[in-house]
């Protein structure tokens, strides 16, 4: 019977152990990676499994079913959420020129590719290193967008 | 919401046709207010009712159009399959933070997607943020185009093994909750138009 627990034990401590690298790689994930975008898959994944795996642990250490289904709902809430908080900040950060464009290897959602006059890691408000050229290829860019859209053919 | 005026002739009818798609969300409001008392009980389930009808009729949300066929034996691989994927993902970002290395390169994707329903694109899109490498960055709805960043790409093959990743996820998703047309339609060509009478948002 003893030894039924403390195998229970050593089990809930190794998922809760587990869970918490976990997130400690999500916290080194936030520091390590260069931009924005890559730092939300640090704070995704890593970060929801490892609240997952605390969640088991703690759900084998706890006994009673009142503490296992509130442990549910925080998984399955955790889940639901992470992704579209993710998907929200990155978004933003994209439309806002927050993006390491050196470290990417292709951009098909601006398939014009290099982004030359901005450096790229910087707001879209900011002022562009060559203001001329900047703004002769935003003016393009419009153009084109008006031509993607069929509002061009007059 | 040109559906509603055809099929629904009165008042009455309304709502039902409204309660009918309120429903399953009121009965998930019910169960996660019992949840969260952790225990259950008549005044629980009592008092969980008065909060969904409060919730539902304060924060109303439209409907969801077409409803869910849940078929068992997809949602099994569905929900197999996605396991797999986060755990593995979740061990792959981990190992990529701590690696000397640090990370390769990363890319923005387009995938031309065979699906047009709101709930099927909303549950893949929740899914693939949470399998290997890649992020939901935006989602051209009317096209039905996903816009991913992924991680990870060291060339050409590998943006295309993950495109082909996310297809395959879209197929689990399509055979596990979507109805016999959609099933057909994921052997269309992409990027192929959708007709105007299959279109399945208000």
């Amino acid at each position: 019977m003893n030894d039924v627990e403390t195998l229970g034990d050593v089990v809930a401590v190794a998922f809760l152990l587990l869970g918490a690298l976990l997130c400690l790689t999500a916290g080194i994930g936030l520091l390590r990676f260069p931009d924005v975008l890559t730092r939300m898959h640090a704070g995704t994944k890593p970060q929801v499994l490892g609240v997952l795996l605390i969640m088991v642990g703690a759900a084998i250490r706890l006994q009673g079913w009142s503490a296992t289904w509130m442990l549910l709902l925080v998984a399955l809430f955790q889940m639901l959420t992470a992704p579209v908080s993710a998907h929200m900040v990155s978004r933003v950060a994209y439309r806002r020129r927050h993006v390491r464009r050196d470290r990417l290897l292709v951009d098909e959602q601006r398939s014009t590719g290099k982004d030359r006059v901005y450096r790229g890691d910087e707001p879209a408000d900011a002022p562009p290193e060559e203001p001329g050229p900047a703004l002769a290829e935003s003016l393009r860019e419009d153009r084109e967008d008006r031509e993607d859209r069929g509002d061009g053919v007059r | 919401m040109t559906a509603d005026a055809a099929t629904e002739p009165g008042v009455g009818g309304r709502l039902a046709h409204q309660l009918r798609h309120q429903l399953p969300l009121l009965v998930w409001l019910v169960v996660v207010w019992n949840l969260l008392w952790g225990t259950w009980s008549w005044a629980n389930l009592l008092g969980g009712i008065v909060v969904a009808l409060a919730v539902t009729w304060l924060l109303p949300l439209p409907p969801v159009v077409g409803g869910t066929r849940v078929r068992p034996l997809g949602l099994l691989v569905f929900l197999g399959s996605f396991l797999v994927d986060l755990v593995s993902s979740g061990a792959q970002v981990a190992w990529q933070t701590v690696r000397p290395s640090g990370i390769d390169r990363s890319a923005i994707i387009r995938v031309q997607l065979r699906t047009d329903s709101d709930l099927l694109l909303t549950i893949l899109a929740e899914s693939v943020t949470l399998v290997p490498g890649s992020m939901v960055l935006d989602l051209d709805r009317d096209r039905s185009v996903l816009v991913l960043h992924v991680l990870h790409v060291r060339d050409e093959a590998d943006v295309e093994r993950q495109r082909a990743s996310v297809l395959v996820q879209e197929e689990r998703v399509v055979r596990a909750f979507g109805t016999a047309d959609e099933i057909a339609a994921l052997s269309r060509a992409p990027g192929e138009p959708f007709p105007a009478v299959e279109r399945r948002t208000p």
